[in-house]
Parts: structure tokens; sequence; C-alpha cells
């Protein structure tokens, strides 16, 4: 059977040669960083140069870049570290309601310790409103994180006019880059961002690492102390094997970036329209243009998320839903309902996220199989007879 | 995550549909999670000879609504009356805990159907 792996939004499958570089820093060079000797050296210049490459797909300086263990703590680090860094100047904070966990959980935590948060809405296609963020902007007004790019609906956001905005004002500015990182341009000055976060395992590079961009001059507290690793913004003995394939990473996807964002259109708008124009009842989330290159995101009226998911994996076809079923907390995705989704298609929402070893083939492939699943599942919808039944006026209820 | 049974019944559910003249329906909603179930009957001298169903739900879901008609069909109502949402869950070899709340979907609207069934005899 084939198989199409379209969840890369999820992770992705870690580069060949990233495996051979980790391999080295393993096997040869798997001496401690700060060590004065020969094997010490070699992991020492892998680590430095791991840091130019990671820095060079964002137009950063490499001591601009601190390693961590991935996003989640660059985003809490950025957040939490800037807040109380700039405590004294006022206590407001501004993102947006379309956030990943990372960043909204982080700023949860700052609203129990006293400060104020602006969770900024979306439009129904996932864009926040600029003149709506430079209404909310207060003079307590001390930090904003906003995502590059929303790792559900695809969807990118106006992040250079808001960085442009934050310079002129003085405001801290954070940007979630998670899922645009060495898969759209991104500059750091050219967008005017003071922090920036990157994953290494949305790259092809191995899980656990990542890095947090730091803009030279701005200064947040560390949550570890130690040694002096990473400028003691992060002590202790770096982790070599997470951060040299970040490093090869990231060199790989910089020269593929403007290549693999033309044929991940062309697929993804392959696929978006084969689902258009065989599957009815549906509804594209995200917006059209403005939007990840390899991000499509769909609800299926009437059915459920999860049982399309285990219907495709049986297919050899791996994706993922917002479904609440699929949640683990019984709620839908937040992100669909910030775009005005009803509970009931947020259910039938479907996540394909495409990436570097994806073909025409496997997009003719789930154009194949999708719409007899979606029939099947549909045949098995009390919603979707009820709709048939509306459609032939032999209706009594009514579908919401 | 599911077990073998889970998926079985998933992929190949039995009994699903509609009944042109069913003696009961009922149909549930999940306040968990927002999934729906519908289950016809057909009672005959007090015995269930057929069921259908149609689910908008998640494996589980679908799952346990296919396992409720198996276990239903051929019992007396009387015996049907006693199938609990833990005795499909169990005859699934089990649910993964986040799932359970979905076997009360198909035990419940069994049920229903029969108060169905029962409040039309009396009328
Ligand atoms: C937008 C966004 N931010 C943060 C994260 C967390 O990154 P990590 O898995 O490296 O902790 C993710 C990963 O799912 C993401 O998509
Ligand atoms: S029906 Fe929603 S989790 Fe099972």
């Amino acid at each position: 059977m084939r198989k199409v792996y379209l969840d890369h939004s999820a992770t992705t499958p870690v580069h060949s040669e990233v495996v051979k570089t980790i391999n080295y820093y393993l096997t040869e060079a798997w001496g401690n960083p700060s060590s004065i000797h020969s094997v010490g050296r070699r992991a020492k210049k892998g680590l430095e140069e791991a840091r130019e490459k990671v820095a060079a797909v964002i137009g950063a300086k490499p001591e601009e870049i601190t390693f961590t263990s991935g996003g989640t703590e660059s985003d809490n680090m950025a957040i939490i570290g800037g807040a109380y860094a700039r405590q004294k100047k006022g206590n407001h904070l501004i993102t947006t309601q379309v956030e990943h966990h990372a960043v909204l959980d982080s700023f949860k935590n700052l609203e129990k310790n006293g400060f104020e948060v602006t969770y900024l809405p979306v439009d129904e296609e996932g864009l926040i409103s600029v003149d709506e963020f430079r209404e909310s902007i207060k003079d307590s007004t001390i930090l904003v994180s906003m995502m590059h790019v929303n790792n559900e609906i695809g969807t990118i956001q106006p992040i250079e006019e808001v960085g442009a905005i934050t310079k002129e004002k003085g405001i801290l500015f954070h940007v979630d880059a998670v899922q645009s990182y060495g898969k759209i341009p991104v500059d750091v000055n050219k967008l005017n961002v003071d922090m920036l976060t990157a994953s290494s395992h949305k790259i092809y590079g191995p899980k656990g690492s990542g890095c947090l961009y730091i803009r030279k001059g701005v200064r947040i507290p560390s949550f570890t102390h130690g040694g002096a690793q990473e400028k003691k913004r992060r002590p202790g003995t770096e982790n070599m094997p997470g951060i040299v394939g970040f490093g090869k990473a990231a060199e790989i996807v910089g020269q593929e970036l403007e290549s693999e964002m033309k044929r991940l259109t062309a697929l993804r708008d392959k696929l978006t329209k084969g689902i258009e124009e065989n599957i009815s009842d549906i509804r594209i989330n995200g917006h059209r243009t403005k939007r990840l290159p390899g991000n499509v995101n769909i609800s299926f009226r009437y059915i459920e998320g999860e049982s399309l998911l285990l219907s495709l994996d049986m297919k050899g076809v791996a994706a993922s839903s917002g479904s609440a079923c699929t949640s683990g907390s019984l709620d839908p995705s937040h992100v669909l309902l910030a775009i005005g989704l009803s509970h009931e298609i947020a259910h039938g929402s479907l996540r394909m996220t495409l990436g570097r070893d994806n073909t025409e083939e496997d997009i003719d492939y789930v154009l194949k199989v999708l719409p007899e699943i979606v029939t099947r599942l549909r045949s098995m919808s009390p919603l979707y007879q009820r709709k048939e039944a509306c459609q032939q006026k032999e209706c009594y209820e009514h579908v919401q | 995550m599911y077990s073998e049974k889970v998926m079985d019944h998933f992929t190949n559910p039995r009994n699903v549909g509609e009944l042109e003249k069913p003696s009961g329906v009922g149909e549930v909603g999940n306040t968990t999670c927002g999934d729906i179930m519908r289950m016809y009957i057909v009672v005959k001298d007090d015995v269930i000879t057929d069921v259908k169903f149609k689910t908008f739900g998640c494996g589980a879901a679908i799952a346990t609504s296919s396992m409720v008609t198996e276990l239903v069909k051929g019992k007396t109502v009387e015996e049907a009356l006693k199938i609990t949402n833990k005795a499909v869950a169990e005859a699934l070899d089990g649910l993964p805990p986040a799932k359970m709340h979905c076997s009360n979907l198909a035990a419940d609207a069994l049920h229903k159907a029969i108060e169905d069934y029962q409040a039309k005899q009396a009328s």
C-alpha cells in the first residue's frame, strides 16, 4: 500500500543528511564544547557552525541565537522572560486567540501573576486586524507575541506591519515562527521582531531542539541557572545531537526554500481544487492565498474528524484533525472556533500538511481515496440522512 | 490505541442504516463532544428482531453503535434494557479512558428506542 505522510506541521521525518551529521557528533566529535582539548574543540566548532546556519535562515547574527529544547521552551522564555524584563514599564501584553498552547498558556501564567492580556480575535480566514491591534495598545503595553503562520489553518499574519508599529512604540515583539521558519521567507530585520521562536523537528531535524532569536541589546532573565553556556541565558552542557541536527536541517531547508515553496504551493492547490471538485458540503479553513505553501485544512460536513483520520490511516494516509474527538480535551480546536466554525463543522475538519517527500502521485492517491471515505462515513451519519430528507422535502427536522 | 475489535467494528460496522417501519427510534446527542447517534428497532412478540443505526462520531462511537446492535439482536425487550455501557465496552475488549463516554451513547440510544417503542405500545 502507498504511504502518504501529510502531517508535516505535527512533525517531519529526519533528513538523512541530518542523521549523518548527528552521527558524526555522537561518535567522532562527542566532546564537551566547553573543554579545551581537541575532542572538545571539535564539538565547539560544530556548535558554532550550527548557530551560524540557524541564524542565516532568518538574517540574524549567530550571537543572537540561543539554543533551547524546542518551540515550547523558546515561547515560554520569550514571553515570560520578556514580560518580567519590562514589568517596571507596565503590565499590559497583547497576543491573539489563535496562538499555540505554548504561547497561550504562557500568557495565562502571566495573568495569574498580575499581568493583563489582550487576546486579539481573528476574522473568518484567521487574520488579525492591524487597526484593531493598533487600538489595543495602551501606555502600559510592554510586549506583543504573535505567530507568523498558524499551525492549524496555515494563515500568515501581517507580521511586518505589526513589527513596524511595535518598533515605533518601543514595545517588545516576539514572533512564534515555528511553522514559518525554513518554509517561507523570514527576515528578523524586515519583520522588525525582537525575539523569534523556531523548532528543529518541523524542518526535518531532531525533536526536542529549537532556538530563540534574541535581538542584540534585548535582555530577558534566565529560567535556569548554572554554567556559562549560551551566554548564561540557558546554562547546561549543550544538547549537541539536537543542535547540530537543527543546524544541518536549517542549512538544507534554507537552500531549498524557494523551490519547495513553489512546488508545495502547486501541490496544495491541486489537492484543494481536487477536493472542491469532487466532494460536496465542504468548507476551506484559513486564507486562500496568505497561506503556508503546504497547508490544506478542510471541513467535511456531517462527518467527524477522528473517523476520517482512522479511515485515511487504513489507506496509508497520515493526517490530523481539529475535531473534539481527537483533542483529548473533548473541545474542538480553539483556532477553528476563533474563525467562527460551529462545533459541528469543526468536528469534520481535516488538516493535511505537505512536505519535501510528497509528490504529485501522492496527491492523486489522496484524491482517489478521500472521496470514497467521505461517502462511506456520510452514509453512516444521521446528519447526512437528515440533509437528504430535507432536499427531498420530506423533512420534519432541520439540520442546524 | 484502539483494540482490534474496535477497529474491526469501525471498519466493518454491523447493521448500519435505517429501518422502513421501526417499532421504535431513539436518538441521543453526546453532550461531551457533540456527537449524535440514532437507533432503530423492530420488535416482534417482545423480541428485538431487527436493529439499525446511524452515527456521527469518532471511531469508538461507531464501533460501540455497531457492537450494541450485535448484542441486542434476538434479545427480549427486558434483556435489552439490561445491556449496560460497560457491557458494550467490554464486548469490544475495552476502550481508551478518554473514549469511555462514547460507549454511553450506544446503550442510551438503544434504551431510548425501546422507550419510544413502549410509549407507542401504551398509547
Ligand atoms: C506554532 C507552534 N508553536 C510552538 C510549537 C511547539 O514546538 P515544540 O514541539 O518544538 O515544543 C508548535 C509545535 O507544534 C507550533 O506549531
Ligand atoms: S464521539 Fe466524540 S470522542 Fe467519541
